[in-house]
């Protein structure tokens, strides 16, 4: 190995929260550890022992090695420091974090995906309080939000946030890079419980089944057991086309969501607000997806100030049976879940339409009426559709019948 | 001079100098139980015989009026902080003390700002011995490192009208700055291009110095009203093309702040006081103008119109939030501490809803009673709780002194005082064993708002009660403290000088705490 001399992570005024390490090799000599750090005169010592813990579990007994700390969390150092020493030494070791309880769990395919917010992969500020604004997911993401010369440091960083951050029961979610890149990325996500992945720019069915074989390695090879979803991302004319196939091409795709900035692009057209040009889309995606009894999820809203025309666009992406959205700002979350959820005149018209059919079916009668009108099952469906929503949200009680007995 | 020594265990259990600058001081001896008797301090008798009988007291310059005033070493020179980062009077009064050999003078701000900073090399030189009042940004740090030569002492904005009233500081000459005057002296904050609202700050020291000087760059015919500072008391007026820098004494327009985990902190903040019911029909509140504060109004704002309440009134720092509530109808009055934005001077010109205050009526422990205990709400912010409620506004956990106390202290005798604060920031957990420097007892603070939990004090057991069943998260303040301790890993302990550098002072003219040199 010719390459003596690594950096990792961000430095900067405006840098919070993250740390920038560079690591020199050296053939004689002894460690010289260098720390600085605004948070030093509390953590001055453990940030040291963090380092000299690293460079000794990697066998580096000779070189220079700077740290500069701008309140960075231990997990965060840690995955610097590691990022730095394998640009320069090859190894099967990793240096990880404790795995923290609440990322042990695992989820449900059906479970609700409202809102999934993205988190930038090599941005550790953005990560620490991301969780507590309660997005149904958490997008760790490798891929557009990562400069390509970060992309192999944000690896570590990811790989460490799914064990140490607690992301306060949103579905832990990554999402890779294409192709080859996002195949390498499975190693440093799949051994960390990562709940769901996200597959970008998805346009075969084909990616789908090797995403299945190269996941099943590792977790034979890890002795994992907990499930591994798919959401992939359809960005393409072409991968509009084929969103069935893909919707259907594994077990573990449990919802397909649309992104609509590239998919505009490859149309040659731009994206407007009234999203004329990309309604044949939406609604092919949606109908691919109840087609294949999974989750279509909405393209994110980009302004993040404008919280009036995001409820707009949420009530049309409902009306067009999307089952969420992802968001690029916490705020955005409440309003998204708010507009998802069934409004209270709905759930009423519901309970009123399933009672009268669960009436009907428990007096043997083949036709269910309410007051002098007929319902069709269809429409049954739906209000049963809306109930469970309802009582899976909290926002009805699970006796709720016996107010028509009372 | 010795600068302090002889360090005593307070009521609160810190270790407080007995001496400050060669003055005995009265350790902390808990909350209300200090109480003086004796006659307050007095300037000496003046007769208007000895003041020109058509009025006008201006005179050439801001040099011709301190000479005048007789300016010598030694002397103790007030200023106020009304036009915040904009002020050009402290600076310049050090400028030409410095030029006329003048020494030794005791600097007594209600406030400083980082513009003066300027003021380090007269510091430095003798020029000024030491500064009490509030420090930021770089004086803070000049103090912090144990480079002034005597000890620096830090009052609420309540505190030093008590200091000036108990004559523990006799101000020997009052340069207050303002909008419009007249030679006379009659001024207020009101009118022209350094517009701040209102004087309210430098009402003792008008009353209470041996000299005072107004000077401003809004010159008008007598009378100018209303006379915030009344002309009586006035010993000389000086105009001057330009007291302050207009864009930093008010900021144009304040902003809510965007950032999604303060938003966050502030609907909870809020929430809490709708579920308790402390925002109610005829309620009262305070809530500062930082970021989360303007935050915490707008979501009060939001619940008062959802349930048609209407607040009797409001304590500023007014801004245009605060305003529209005026405006609105959903706040009765303003009572006005100091004006933040544009829209608050205005609307204090226009509005007779919107009145001006002064610590005298808000604050002063000598006072028969202060505003501050009839308020059901305060909202303020911290650098430092500890387990016990006990908090810190002045030092960070690294020791450093970056902040004023303000009206901080004196808000805490608000019915509930809340604290919204990040549970860390960065890798400094905020909840902690024991604060770095006590400036405000636990007892008299009540809930501690984090984006992780909220704490109540175990001695509001009625808003322990009143909170149960509300869906937010409440949490024992030591759970909050593990969960800092488990995100961020245990502190080690900070290592700091011997010297005392600067005295905390409570409301009542005691001493709380002390801060120790800065190790560099």
């Amino acid at each position: 190995m010719t390459k003596k001399i690594a950096t990792a992570g961000n430095d900067g005024d405006k840098i919070r929260s993250d740390c920038f390490v560079s690591l020199e090799l050296k053939e004689s000599g002894g460690l010289h550890i260098e720390v600085q750090s605004k948070v030093k005169t509390l953590f001055g010592d453990d940030i040291l022992a963090v380092c000299k813990k690293a460079l000794a579990f990697f066998g580096i007994e000779n070189a220079e090695f700077f740290i500069d700390d701008k309140g960075a969390l231990p997990w965060v150092i840690m995955a610097r420091i590691e990022a730095a020493i394998k640009q320069l030494i090859e190894s099967e070791k990793e240096f990880l974090p404790e795995m923290i309880e609440e990322n042990t769990t695992s989820s449900q395919k059906s479970q609700f995906r409202f809102s999934r917010l993205y988190l930038p992969g090599n941005t550790p500020s953005m990560m620490l309080n991301a969780g507590i604004h309660k997005p149904n997911g958490l997008i760790l993401d490798l891929e557009d939000s990562v400069a390509p010369a970060k992309k192999p440091e944000a690896r570590f960083l990811v790989r460490n946030a799914l064990r140490a951050l607690n992301m306060y029961g949103a579905e832990r979610m990554v999402r890779i890079n294409q192709g080859d890149m996002g195949i390498a990325e499975l190693a440093y996500i799949i051994p960390q419980n990562v709940n769901l992945i996200l597959v970008p720019k998805c346009e075969s069915a084909g990616y789908i089944k090797q995403l299945d074989i190269e996941i099943e390695k590792i977790k034979s090879a890890h002795k994992i057991t907990m499930p591994t979803w798919y959401m992939p991302i359809i960005e393409s004319a072409l991968g509009v086309e084929k969103a069935f196939e893909i919707a259907t091409a594994s077990k573990n795709v449990v919802a397909l969501a649309i992104g609509l900035e590239d998919f505009t692009a490859d149309l040659g057209t731009r994206r407007t607000k009234e999203a004329t040009e990309s309604f044949y889309a939406r609604t092919r995606l949606v109908n691919a997806c109840k087609a294949a009894g999974i989750q279509p999820i909405d393209s994110v809203f980009s302004d993040v100030g404008d919280m009036d025309g995001l409820k707009e666009n949420v009530k049309v992406s409902k009306s067009l049976g999307f089952e969420g959205m992802g968001c690029i700002h916490p705020r955005q979350i409440p309003v998204i879940h708010e507009s998802f959820a069934p409004e209270a005149d709905e759930i009423d018209k519901a309970k009123k339409i399933v009672h009268a059919f669960m009436e009907a079916s428990e007096k043997g009668l083949g036709v269910v009426s309410l007051g002098s009108k007929m319902i069709d099952p269809p429409v049954v469906k739906r209000a049963e559709t809306t109930i469970h929503l309802a009582l899976r949200l909290g926002l009805l009680d699970e006796n709720w019948r016996e107010e028509f007995n009372a | 001079m010795e600068k302090s020594d002889n360090l005593i265990k307070n009521a609160a259990g810190r270790m407080v100098p007995k001496t400050i600058n060669g003055v005995e001081q009265v350790p902390y001896m808990g909350v209300g139980k200090f109480i003086p008797t004796g006659k307050k301090h007095a300037p000496s008798i003046k007769s208007y015989a000895n003041y020109p009988a058509d009025g006008n007291k201006q005179v050439e310059s801001l040099k011709d009026a301190l000479i005048k005033a007789g300016l010598k070493d030694g002397m103790t020179i007030s200023t106020h902080h009304h036009f915040r980062n904009g002020d050009l009077l402290a600076n310049l009064i050090f400028d030409i003390a410095h030029e006329l050999g003048v020494k030794n003078l005791r600097w007594f701000p209600s406030a400083s700002f980082p513009c003066h900073e300027h003021l380090i090399p007269y510091l430095e030189d003798g020029t000024i011995s030491h500064i009490e009042g509030s420090m930021n940004g770089a004086l803070g740090k000049f103090c912090s490192y144990g480079k002034m030569s005597r000890t620096a002492i830090l009052r609420s904005h309540g505190g030093r009208y008590q200091a000036v009233q108990d004559g523990d500081v006799q101000i020997d000459i009052a340069v207050i700055g303002a909008a419009c005057a007249d030679s006379f002296g009659n001024a207020n904050g009101l009118y022209g291009q350094s517009a701040s609202g209102l004087l309210g700050f430098a009402l003792a020291d008008s009353e209470y110095a041996e000299k005072v000087i107004v000077v401003t760059d809004n010159m008008v015919p007598f009378p100018c009203v209303p006379w915030q500072i009344q002309g009586n008391h006035v010993d000389f007026t000086v105009k001057m093309d330009k007291v302050g820098l207009s864009e930093k004494i008010v900021s144009g327009t304040t902003e809510i702040t965007k950032s999604p985990d303060r938003l966050l902190l502030a609907e909870m903040t809020a929430k809490f006081c709708e579920v308790t019911g402390i925002i109610r029909d005829g309620f009262s509140f305070q809530s500062g103008a930082g970021g989360t504060s303007l935050a915490v109004g707008e979501y009060f704002k939001q619940i008062m119109k959802a349930k048609g309440i209407k607040a009797r009134f409001a304590r500023g720092g007014s801004n245009k939030y605060l305003v529209q509530m005026l405006e609105e109808g959903l706040v009765e009055y303003i009572l006005d501490g100091q004006t933040f934005d544009l829209e608050g001077v205005r609307s204090m010109a226009e509005n007779p809803g919107h009145v001006w205050t002064s610590p005298f009526t808000s604050y002063n422990y000598h006072g028969k009673g202060n505003f501050a205990s009839l308020v059901d709400v305060a909202i303020l912010g911290a650098t430092e709780i500890d387990i016990n409620f006990n908090a810190n506004v002045v030092t960070h956990s690294d020791g450093l002194l970056l902040h004023g106390i303000g009206g901080w202290q004196n808000c805490l005798f608000s019915k509930t005082v809340i604290i919204p604060v990040p549970l860390f920031r960065d890798r400094i957990p905020i909840i902690i064993d024991e604060v770095t420097t006590l400036c405000g007892p636990g007892e008299l603070i009540d809930v501690i708002v984090t984006e992780r939990g909220i704490a109540i004090n175990p001695l509001r057991k009625d808003l322990i009660e009143a909170a149960k069943g509300s869906g937010l998260p409440i949490k024992t303040i030591q759970e909050l403290k593990a969960e800092a301790d488990r995100i961020c890993g245990v502190p080690q302990k900070q290592k700091f000088g011997e010297e005392v550098v600067a005295a905390i002072k409570w409301v009542d003219g005691t001493v709380i705490d002390s801060v120790r040199r800065v190790l560099e």
